[in-house]
């Protein structure tokens, strides 16, 4: 299995018990639909179990960057478990420390304020996103 | 069996806007029409086996909410031996409502809103459903 070129898979946990979980997962969105199209793709993560092994793959064929809303790291673990391990994880907990005035508190539709907080985070998984291409062109 | 609730788990569905709807769906239910008999929690838990995560639909009946045939949630929650006692797939409540067309993942149409609201009624029914056999047993 050869690493693909051009693309970074990005798995977020969704965390639907958690508002942090909305913002992981609309922030993944945010970056596959409006700040990177072209370089993104991303895979439901519960798809790593119910899924067969082309799933299981994703993170082996593309270099992956875990978006995880709370410490558990479910996003990070599960797709090291299950595919391969990611090249960087982006923790909602800790981007929302560099802005404290931004709070997550709804779970189904962001209040202005938070869809501020999930921009925030598509944006420092955009940014991650450059540097592991840029890395892996220099390769 | 006292103070049981309903866990109701959606899919993660990402890539469609059908996850969305099932998501919607079940914050619908749980944050406006029935908060205190059903609750849901994080699939990605369930998926890595988290102790709290397993013991909550080992004891409490759990409905699936998912949003296309590959039903990742109901495949987790049977994985993770918890007590599935119904599923829903969002592609056969669209098929049952040709008209309503679900668009958008970071927020749904109006349309998908919807199809979210019938489903949740469909939950809410079921939810009442399955509490009141369990305060039979």
């Amino acid at each position: 299995m050869t690493l693909a070129t051009g693309k970074v898979g990005i798995i977020c946990c969704s965390g639907e018990d958690l508002p942090e979980g909305t913002i992981s997962r609309v922030a993944t969105r945010l970056v596959l639909e409006k700040l990177r199209p072209d370089q993104t793709v991303t895979l439901c993560l519960p798809l790593f179990l119910a899924g067969g092994e082309d799933e299981r793959a994703f993170a082996r064929v593309f270099p992956t960057i875990a978006v995880d809303g709370c410490s558990k790291k479910c996003a990070e673990a599960g797709t090291k478990k299950f595919s391969g391990k990611p090249v960087a994880t982006i923790l909602v907990s800790e981007v929302m420390k560099k802005y404290p005035h931004l709070k997550a508190k709804s779970r189904e539709r962001l209040e202005p304020q938070e869809m501020e907080l999930a921009t925030k985070v598509a944006e420092e998984i955009a940014k991650k996103v450059d540097e592991i291409l840029c890395k892996t062109a220099k390769k | 069996m006292e103070n049981h609730k309903v866990v109701v788990v959606p899919c993660s569905g990402i890539g469609k806007s059908l996850g969305t709807v099932g998501r919607v769906a079940t914050y619908k239910l749980i944050e406006r029409m029935k908060p205190k008999e059903t609750r849901t929690v994080c699939l990605a838990l369930l998926t890595m086996g988290d102790d709290d995560a397993l013991k909550l639909v080992r004891e409490n009946p759990c409905i699936a909410v998912d949003g296309c045939p590959a039903q990742c949630s109901k495949k987790n929650i049977e994985a993770s031996m918890g007590k599935l006692v119904h599923s829903i797939i969002v592609t056969e409540v669209l098929r049952k409502n040709r008209s309503l067309k679900p668009e958008g993942v970071i927020e749904l149409n109006d349309q998908g809103d919807k199809l979210a609201e019938i489903i949740a009624k469909d939950l809410s029914k079921k939810a009442d459903e399955i509490l009141r056999k369990e305060k039979c047993e």
